[in-house]
């Protein structure tokens, strides 16, 4: 099996595994208890919190431990609105190209009575800091642009925008689901307030993840009961589980520079072979973009049979395309960046990780080929397009 | 798994695909905006339809209920490739899950606007009630 598939999950890690089994066997405690076997779990409590923490540049009061990525988006950015309504503020900036964590949220809050600006998108996939400037009003309340997108990868300007809402005062929070782990992030430098992390994304556990808040922005709290994480989020804490993540976030925070100089080069590799293929074409810009991430659109077929042969063939992938998400639309994003609806459900989307080789690149690419070729040759659209009877987009 | 063995077996491998260059009847429903287009191709012989071969551009089970449906009226006279129903495409295959059932609706319709054509061409009266318009709101065909 080829997995290419690691913007969905990763394998977890040897290290993230003996973590859990460490926490399980040895500290199993309850870390609120008084005697010394419940301040024991504490302190490895504590341990992972100072470790998530600092490949954050945060400090470890700051990391409020939760169940995933969706968990905290829903908690930074419900946070900020509510805060924002008490200040009189109901105006949100964000991205047409943000996961559902925070598109959903920021939909339910404009039905609650909230404005919502959405940033203007172009093919590349990446927002641009003056429409940012633009979009900010004396009435907002949150920034919130994703670090790099799940599906075509790119990279925002994080810096540039965490820079200028410190400027305006404006809290900024960033979805870094897919960018922990695999770029640099310092949220001093960045001037970010509130950042959601996932750990399954960086071979870590899954069911468990982490908001960064910083120091003195107010949290709300959605579940309500004791007083565990700073009383931000009732519920015995996870530990096996958090202490798993902490273990994968230090390993892959101290290997980001070697893995992204391996796997990007893996990439490249990936999007040259695919370009060969007529009438296909990269989603979203070049660079910058996730080390691993590939997408592509292939006129003339659709996604979920590309998908299901590949798997034929021993490869995991994913595509955008409506038919395999259930719904009748295909990919959000695909759409914001401007691709039409018959291409966007023809796309691919392969993420490659430092487990992966040249060998499997070679392998893709070669499988690619062939079922694309086959697809089309029993595609009506493809024969039309081929006869000139429909025109090609791309 | 997604699918039943059946529906991989007939996306794995399609039954008369391809085109047939001097069909009597040919029905193309769906469109590339949805993700889905069938191409329904007949050869009809003495009201028999002799050969019957698809091309679709869509899902795993949009190429299944195509290969299906064309096995399902090879070698059936046209009053009874009428009467495909989708529920006999899904029957035949074992089952879809509930959000694929609209491919079985296609394979039908592409099976309904092939003969609908031949009888167009050959100025055959028929009874147009039979045949989607495809007006959803006003549907009175039981698919």
């Amino acid at each position: 099996m080829i997995y290419a598939d690691n913007a969905a999950t990763t394998r977890t890690s040897p290290a993230a595994r003996q973590a859990v089994l460490d926490t399980m066997d040895r500290f199993w405690g309850n870390p609120s208890s008084l005697y010394a076997f419940g301040q024991e779990a504490a302190e490895v409590l504590y341990q992972a919190r100072a470790d998530v923490a600092a490949c954050l540049n945060a400090k470890p009061q700051e990391i409020i431990f939760t169940s995933g990525g969706s968990e905290a988006d829903n908690q930074a950015i419900n946070s900020a609105a509510a805060v924002g309504k008490r200040k009189g503020k109901n105006h949100i900036i964000t991205t047409p190209i943000e996961h559902h964590a925070v598109l959903h949220t920021v939909e339910k809050l404009a039905k609650e009575g909230y404005e919502i600006t959405y940033l203007p998108m172009d093919a590349s996939g990446i927002v641009k800091v003056e429409d940012v400037a633009a979009a900010i009003r004396p009435e907002t309340c949150l920034v919130s642009v994703m670090f790099a997108n799940n599906e075509i990868g790119t990279i925002q300007p994080i810096a540039e925008i965490g820079a200028l809402c410190r400027e305006k005062k404006i809290p900024f929070h960033t979805d870094a689901v897919q960018a922990v782990g695999h770029v640099p992030i310092d949220v001093e430098a960045m001037n970010i307030d509130m950042l959601s992390l996932s750990g399954h994304k960086f071979h870590g556990p899954r069911g468990v993840g982490a908001l960064y808040v910083r120091r003195g922005a107010p949290l709300v709290s959605f579940i309500q009961g004791g007083a565990q994480e700073r009383g931000h989020r009732a519920g015995t804490e996870n530990l096996p589980a958090i202490v798993g993540m902490a273990a994968a976030m230090k390993d892959a925070c101290a290997k980001i520079a070697a893995n992204d100089a391996y796997v990007s080069t893996l990439r490249d590799a990936l999007i040259a072979g695919l370009s060969e293929i007529p009438h296909g074409a990269l989603n979203g810009a070049t660079a910058p973009r996730l080390p691993g991430n590939v997408n592509f659109c292939f006129e003339g077929i659709e996604g979920e049979s590309l998908l299901l042969l590949l798997d034929d063939k021993g490869i995991c992938a994913s595509s955008g395309s409506a038919c395999t998400s259930g719904s009748l639309d295909p990919s959000h994003v695909l759409l914001a960046i401007g691709r039409p609806h018959e291409v966007a459900h023809g796309s691919l989307r392969l993420t490659l990780g430092e487990d992966n080789t040249m060998q499997d690149v070679e392998q893709i690419i070669a499988a690619v080929k062939d079922v694309v070729t086959y697809l089309r040759g029993m595609s009506p659209v493809w024969k039309e397009l081929e006869k000139g009877e429909r025109n090609y987009v791309i | 798994m997604l699918y039943s063995e059946k529906v991989m077996d007939h996306f794995r491998n399609p039954r008369n695909v391809g085109e047939i260059p001097d069909a009597d009847g040919i029905g193309e429903v769906g469109n590339a905006k949805c993700g889905d287009i069938m191409k329904m191709y007949l050869k009809i012989d003495d009201g028999v339809v002799t050969d019957a071969k698809f091309e679709t551009f869509g899902c795993g089970s949009a190429i299944a209920t195509s290969s299906m449906a064309t096995e399902l009226i090879k070698g059936k006279p046209l009053s009874e490739a009428l009467t495909l129903t989708n529920k006999a495409v899904v029957e035949a295959l074992d089952g879809l899950p509930a959000h694929k059932l609209h491919c079985s609706v296609l394979a039908e319709e592409a099976v309904k606007a092939a003969v609908k054509d031949y009888y167009d061409k050959n100025n055959i009266p028929y009874d147009a009630t039979q045949f989607c318009d495809h007006d959803c709101e006003n549907c009175s065909l039981e698919h």
